[in-house]
């Protein structure tokens, strides 16, 4: 069983009473310790997707299974409470919160799964130990180059230790060089077991990872598996169980 | 693995303690916009007890002044303009007589006690001095006890006084202090006892003179002064202001002090005998203007009142009623007389409360209520201009219920913290209104009222931050990323 089986899966809105398809029928599964690109322009779906896996949003028809887990008629509580465990988000504005340091910023997920202070603290100091920003524990997100604070924000996000993180154009907010750092924090994190998944619209981007998915219209246009299958950490072989186009 | 993996579906809340936290920060780090925010509140609060300690004040002081004139044991009988069924037997009617005097005693087991009262206006003079009185009465020595007065100095005259009919009187300290000068004025008491006083001209000894009376309010007041002037003489003229001690209108239940100190007892017989004519001028009674002599079917002579004691005050309408019936049988069935209890006075006092109290606390109230508007108007701006930390907290995991709490948690802290200021600032809002304020009743203020006032803003506080937390709870997460 995949990490990650989506089925079928369709979002509609409704704006105006005109139907706007933002995902037709897609079905796709993730395995786990898979390092995977979800490429697209944009307006493609491509978010939705996203926002479908990551719990952020439930479709208007077909399954979402994640980890086992049905998610597609969960309450907005459930959704929180696997948003909170399960999933780790890094976005491209990196989204930490102004007003606390980088260690409260960090501590903040723990804090709603209800881990208690001192355990918090050390968790939060081994997540930024991770990322090699345990000296910035006490600074503002301000007082960070941008590129600091998304390995704040990666530290965020794996601090519950979650089975899958998704990454939105993580590097879109960043010169070439950081980008790169960044990006191949995400390849060792992935060489750890980490299952990734990066959105993006930037095809060099998608290049680095060994599975890439393309949408458009709101359809999977292409599976593209570059590498071999030794490379993808046995990924390869699950990844037959939706055709490819 | 799907069980195991079920549990999670089971949140568990974000821990009070970081949430409230949290809350402070957020009031912390907006300090200035927290502290207007608090001001609603903090200045509800603060009326709020002031109020009640204001009325409280009021309310000690009206009942200490209830308690100086004679309790709610006790019965005043007052002539009254006749009923207008009986307005045509005005000829007939006799007036308030020694002769009620004898039958209440003798026929009425509910009364232990009658005291007739001959009221004479008098304008008294002595020392090179004059001063005007209405309380000048010939009386019984039992009005001693009646009217709860105590000797201090001397001796009140007694039944051989009242039946030679001696020009002997018993004066009250606001007589001496208005002829002879007060102890604050002159340095040391004086006590006028043996002195020669002129009551419309006739001659009185002074054979005794009351204590002096005065609420608890006031007489604290009073041994502050002493002992500030005892221990810096030289300031004394300036602590003790020209007019400080005197006029009833300083306190709102002082009057009736001052009333009592301005008594001046002289016995019944001898007010018969020296002021009989002027009997008719007391102002009293339907017929004060028509007669200036007193006459009557008996030939008493007219009181200007009585007061009767009640055996037992739960008893006050039957023993009301048995007055009644004997003076009706001896007044031949005119309704001359009326009966005054304390009970009036009682009930026109607590009225008075409920009224301030009602009006007080409604403006508290109001002012309260503006303060909740208040923090709701500000949590609404806050969550408006937080929207994209709210989405961040919820892709972290936390529920809808956790950003609720969260928002309620601060609307409720800036509240309690606009409580806790308010009580601060009731302390000296009430030292603010003791000082300029001509009531003298001190303020008192209770931690019921405090308790109560802080209670009102807690729950105003969870009041208005109900809507902002339920509205930020509401945010769809994608959207509050999104939210530039």
């Amino acid at each position: 069983m995949a990490l990650v089986e989506l089925r079928n899966v369709s979002k509609i809105y409704r704006l105006g009473g005109e139907e706007i398809r933002a995902l037709d029928n897609v079905s796709l599964d993730i395995e786990d310790g898979e390092l995977i690109s979800i490429i697209g322009p944009s307006g493609s779906g491509k978010s939705t997707l996203m926002h479908i896996l990551g719990c952020l949003d439930t479709p208007t028809s077909g399954t979402v299974c994640l980890d086992g887990i049905m998610i597609q008629n969960a309450s907005q509580r459930e959704l929180a409470a696997i948003r909170n465990r399960k999933i780790g988000f890094v976005f491209q504005f990196f989204n930490l919160l102004p007003k606390l340091n980088v260690l409260q910023n960090v501590e903040l997920p723990m804090i709603y799964s209800g881990v208690p202070g001192g355990e918090r603290r050390k968790r939060a100091l081994a997540a930024l130990e991770a990322v090699d920003m345990v000296n910035r524990a006490r600074h503002r997100p301000s007082q960070l180059s941008g590129g600091q604070q998304q390995r704040v924000a990666i530290a965020r996000a794996l601090v519950n230790n979650p089975r899958i993180l998704f990454a939105d154009e993580p590097t879109g907010n960043l010169d070439s060089h950081t980008g790169e750092a960044i990006l191949s924090l995400f390849r060792k994190l992935n060489q750890d077991g980490r299952t990734i998944v990066l959105v993006t619209h930037d095809p060099e981007i998608a290049a680095v990872t060994p599975r890439r998915i393309e949408i458009r219209d709101g359809r999977i246009a292409s599976k593209i598996d570059l590498t071999l299958a030794g490379l993808a950490r046995g990924s390869a072989q699950a990844s037959p169980a939706s055709p490819p186009s | 693995m799907s069980s195991q993996s079920k549990d999670i579906l089971i949140h568990s809340s974000a821990q009070f303690g970081p949430t409230l936290i949290a809350g402070l920060r957020e009031i912390w780090a907006h300090k200035f916009r927290s502290l207007l925010t608090m001001l609603g509140i903090i200045l509800g609060v603060s009326s709020l007890v002031a109020m009640s300690a204001l009325v409280k004040g009021m309310e000690k002081g009206a009942k200490e002044a209830l308690i100086a004139v004679g309790g709610l044991d006790k019965v005043r009988v007052e002539p009254q303009e006749l009923p207008v069924e009986q307005r045509h037997l005005q000829d007939q009617a006799v007036g308030i007589t020694m002769n009620d005097v004898t039958v209440i005693q003798n026929g009425a087991p509910l009364i232990t006690r009658v005291s007739p009262e001959m009221r004479v206006p008098v304008t008294a003079s002595a020392n090179g001095k004059t001063f005007r009185t209405f309380m000048c009465m010939g009386v019984w020595p039992v009005a001693l006890e009646m009217m709860e007065h105590e000797i201090e100095h001397g001796r009140m005259f007694n039944e051989i006084d009242d039946e030679m009919a001696r020009s002997v009187c018993v004066i009250g300290t606001a007589t001496r202090n208005e002829l002879w000068g007060s102890p604050e004025e002159v340095g040391k008491e004086i006590v006028p006892v043996g002195e020669t006083i002129y009551l419309n001209g006739v001659p009185f000894t002074i054979i005794g003179m009351f204590k002096h009376y005065e609420s608890e309010q006031d007489r604290k007041t009073r041994e502050l002064q002493a002992k500030q002037a005892i221990n810096s003489p030289t300031n004394q003229p300036a602590q003790t202001g020209p007019q400080r001690n005197r006029g009833y209108s300083r306190t709102s239940g002082g009057w009736a002090f001052w009333i009592k100190n301005a008594t001046i007892y002289m016995p019944l017989n001898t007010a018969y005998m020296k002021f009989r004519s002027g009997v008719s001028l007391t102002g009293f009674g339907p017929r004060s203007q028509s007669s200036s002599t007193p006459s009557g079917a008996t030939g008493d002579p007219r009181l200007s009142s009585l007061e009767l004691r009640i055996r037992d005050f739960d008893h006050l309408p039957e023993a009301l009623q048995q007055v009644r019936n004997l003076l009706m049988s001896t007044h031949k069935g005119i309704e001359d007389f009326t009966f005054r209890t304390q009970e009036e006075w009682a009930e026109a006092i607590n009225t008075f409360i409920h009224n301030a109290r009602l009006s007080g606390g409604l403006i508290a109230g109001i002012s309260l209520l503006v303060g909740g508007i208040g923090i709701m108007n500000i949590m609404l701006a806050s969550i408006s201009e937080r929207v994209r930390e709210i989405g961040i907290r919820k892709s972290v995991g936390a529920s809808n219920g956790d950003i609720f709490f969260q928002i309620l948690v601060e609307s409720t802290v800036i509240a309690m913290l606009g409580g806790f200021l308010g009580l601060g600032t009731s302390f000296a809002l009430v030292r603010l209104i003791s000082t300029i304020s001509p009531t003298g009743n001190a303020p008192i203020v209770t931690a019921t009222a405090m308790l109560i006032a802080f209670g009102f803003s807690v729950c105003v506080g969870i009041l208005a931050g109900l809507l902002p937390a339920f509205k930020a709870a509401r945010l769809n997460p994608i959207q509050a990323l999104r939210y530039e």
